[in-house]
């Protein structure tokens, strides 16, 4: 090796790596420190909380920020009328276990108030943003902690951990402020907020192995189950209040599971045999398609679908 | 070395990985977004949707015209499409900001800080270079080294950056010519030498290594794979680099002392977490509870270890560690970067701000602060100006006393000024409103660290980095 500028060139060697700790470790670490770091500095944080995995792990790393305290925020929820039951009660009963106070926005009764009017094509995941936005508005919540990742989205490759909004709850992707070390700087004026986003750096497969390394439990239909579908979209959409096949679309009955949980009206599953969480981190592992890909309908309308509903003031 | 997916076992899991931060930096069309891709796509991170997308759009603008075709015959794709998020990035064929990416090999999971080079390239690449382990700097084989290529390295020996490899870029459209690249690996270790880039015995703060290797983005050699077209290139591929070299707080872990700047108090006065008794804890043990949560900067604590606790505006006060608690764990030793609540063994007061550190390893808190400021905001630095200063868990108001210098990061010289604009990075002095354990960023990355704050709008206007007071014992070399 001819390009070193030491005196002696050092070798390339294959040593294992001695103390140091785990990349789950390292970002676990890192996520309980920005939590923190939120907490200390702004007055009112609140937690977004769906019952979904990744708002699941980060209720859980808050618990241990805390230990042996009480988690020190409330949970909201933006429900969009159309959520998985199972989902609901699991968010419950996971309030009720961690005696946490949930706050809840909901899609239903802006539409039924005529501020907010169905789309044609049924999703509602779209209409979260004015619902969301009304209740961090009205609760005076200075900081609101998401568990978006920047592995899901182009769009969000480019987030910031703390991620400035405006009055409107808008993000400004060309004007955000450089992230320098670990110093986090969540200054804002009255009407402005911070979304805050812990597990930026995980990866899917990240989360799934600290979701077995912590044996948290999930909403049953993560994992594998028999379930009424039928194909839209080119994946399989669950038979329910709000999702009705259409006369040409076939009802099957697969054994399936789901990689997010959002939206019934817009959140597909994969048919899948994983049924504990270790089948769970071999499939993500294995995969050769993206979540958001694979099962999220409004993903697929453009390229920047995300970016745009991002800079509207989504999650 | 493995660059499949990592796939964990069944029932037997391999050795955890470690995670390793690196960021890329290079000037405008030098093919860094390519470089980008082709090491995401060849450690096999880019899934078969996202690829789908990338061929259909390549396929819709013609890339590389009708019928490119790799080495291998494969219809050529732009992999610089799997890096471009923003909207207004595709439309314009250019960077705005800094992205972030993830892939993983069997050994590590890495975190990629991809920095555009054209506009504002200080600030995005002090922005990467702040949490790197490494950076790779590209050169375009044709172009050699530029003035860029100086201030990127320049920049990146002011961060302290643990590895800096240059990767010269476009090796094919010199014919994989060997007397190009030794002559662009010579001029680099030239600008090395100038910088007292490079690491010893003596010379512990320089950068530990430099890298020179011939690659092809486009098509791949010396990337994941070492090319059999460089045949006179003996040295390791990219990937092989970035998975075998020390992170840098395995190199730091040994040299530096315990820092613990406390986030909050861990108080509970009886509100415990209900799902914590429920498993068991014992409320009357926790009443009178009482820690100290914060992340290790730096070093390693032990339970029983004599501490001190620095308090702005007061005397250093020594105590020892009564206990280390995680999650409901109790610890017998932590480490940097490991997040702790820490127990004392006196009663004294300690509150968010404070720091905990080794006794006798930190010297006395100063409000006069000597930086380095890398000039981040489009509003001018002024002599006079009120700020804010963030360090540590601290946020203290501040007064810029005056601007002594601004470097020119092409001879490296520092040169009067009594202003430093975007993209500036100079020497200022600044009075602040209580006195911070301050550390020179030479020998403490983190707590050598501050942000400067716009009081007004809150925005960032700086990142500073903590010198010696003039007078006091400093490396010439690293005068800059």
């Amino acid at each position: 090796m001819s390009t070193f500028l030491t005196e002696e060139p050092t070798q390339v060697t294959d040593a294992p790596v001695s103390t140091r700790l785990s990349s789950l470790d390292t970002l676990e670490s890192e996520a309980i420190h920005i939590i923190r770091e939120v907490v200390a500095e702004f007055e009112r944080p609140a937690l977004l909380f769906s019952g979904g995995k990744d708002s699941v792990v980060m209720l859980h790393l808050a618990t241990k920020a805390f230990w042996p305290g009480k988690v020190p925020f409330p949970v909201l929820h933006v429900d969009t009328g159309h959520n998985f039951p199972e989902v609901i009660d699991f968010r419950d009963r996971t309030v009720e276990r961690l005696g946490l106070k949930l706050v809840v926005g909901s899609v239903q009764e802006f539409i039924d108030s005529g501020e907010l009017a169905e789309r044609a094509d049924g999703t509602r995941n779209p209409l979260q943003t004015v619902p969301l936005l009304d209740a961090i508005q009205r609760n005076k919540f200075d900081a609101v902690f998401g568990g978006g990742r920047r592995d899901e989205d182009k769009a969000r490759a480019k987030e910031r951990i703390l991620s400035l909004r405006d009055e409107f709850g808008q993000w400004d992707p060309r004007n955000q402020r450089p992230e320098l070390w670990n110093l986090y700087n969540g200054r804002h004026t009255v009407g402005q907020h911070v979304r805050a986003f812990p597990i930026s750096n995980w990866t899917e497969l990240d989360v799934w192995r600290y979701i077995e390394r912590e044996n948290i439990e999930l909403p049953g239909l993560y994992y594998a189950h028999e379930r009424e579908v039928f194909a839209r979209d080119g994946m399989w959409r669950a038979v329910g209040e709000v999702s009705q096949p259409r006369d040409n679309e076939a009802v099957t009955t697969k054994t399936v599971r789901y990689r997010t949980v959002g939206d019934m009206s817009c959140t597909g599953a994969v048919e899948s045999a994983a049924a504990t969480v270790r089948d769970v981190v071999i499939e993500v592992a294995a995969s050769t398609i993206t979540e958001r890909g694979a099962t999220r309908a409004d993903d697929r309308i453009s390229e920047a679908a995300m970016e745009d509903r991002k800079k509207d003031g989504y999650f | 070395m493995s660059t499949e997916t990592f796939l964990p076992d069944a029932g037997q899991d391999a050795l955890p990985t470690t995670l390793f931060r690196f960021a890329t930096a290079g000037s405008v069309d030098d093919g860094k977004s390519t470089l980008v891709g082709r090491l995401l796509h060849d450690s096999k991170a880019i899934l078969a949707d996202q690829l789908d997308a990338v061929a259909r759009t390549s396929a819709d603008r013609g890339f590389g015209g009708d019928g490119a075709t790799d080495p291998s015959g494969k219809q050529r794709i732009d992999l610089a499409l799997l890096t471009d998020g923003l909207r207004a990035e595709r439309e314009q064929g250019i960077t705005i900001d800094v992205a972030y990416r993830y892939f993983a090999t069997g050994r590590r999971s890495f975190i990629l800080a991809d920095c555009p080079g054209h506009v504002q390239y200080t600030k995005n690449t002090v922005t990467g270079a702040s949490t790197a382990d490494a950076v790779v700097v590209l050169i375009d084989a044709r172009k050699g080294v530029l003035e860029q290529t100086r201030r990127h390295l320049s920049v990146l020996q002011l961060l302290r950056v643990a590895h800096v490899i240059v990767a010269v870029n476009k090796i094919d459209l010199v014919d994989f010519s060997e007397d190009v690249f030794r002559a662009i690996e010579a001029d680099v270790q030239q600008v090395g030498r100038e910088l007292g880039l490079g690491r010893n015995e003596l010379n512990t703060g320089g950068l530990a290594d430099l890298f020179v290797i011939p690659v092809s983005a486009l098509d791949g050699d010396n990337v994941v794979d070492r090319s059999d077209r460089t045949p006179w290139y003996d040295g390791p591929a990219l990937l092989e680099v970035l998975e075998t070299l020390p992170a840098a707080d395995e190199l730091e872990s040994h040299l530096e002392s315990f820092r613990f700047p406390v986030q909050l108090v861990v108080r509970p006065q009886g509100a415990l977490a209900p799902d914590a008794v429920a498993a068991g804890l014992d409320a009357a043990a926790y009443r009178d509870y009482r820690a100290y949560a914060g992340q290790i900067t730096e070093g390693s604590v032990k339970v029983g270890d004599t501490v001190s606790v620095l308090t702005p505006g007061q005397d250093p006060r020594t105590t020892t560690v009564a206990g280390i608690d995680f999650a409901g764990h109790s610890l017998q030793e932590a480490t940097a970067p490991q997040s702790v609540a820490i127990r004392l063994s006196d009663e004294i007061d300690v509150a968010r701000g404070d720091t905990i550190a080794a006794a006798g390893t930190i010297r006395e808190a100063s409000a006069d602060l000597y930086a380095a400021l890398c000039w981040l905001s489009p509003k001018p630095l002024r002599e006079g100006a009120k700020v804010l200063v963030k360090h540590g868990t601290r946020t203290v108001r501040a007064m810029v006393r005056n601007v002594t210098g601004k470097l020119d990061l092409a001879s490296f010289q520092l040169e009067p000024t009594s202003t430093l604009e975007l993209n500036d990075i100079g020497h200022a002095q600044l009075r602040l409103a209580a006195s911070l354990p301050l550390e020179n960023y030479l020998h403490h990355r983190r707590t050598g660290a501050f942000l400067v704050i716009d009081p007004l709008d809150g925005n960032t206007l700086a990142a500073g980095l903590v010198k010696d007071h003039p007078g006091d014992h400093e490396d010439e070399r690293y005068s800059i």
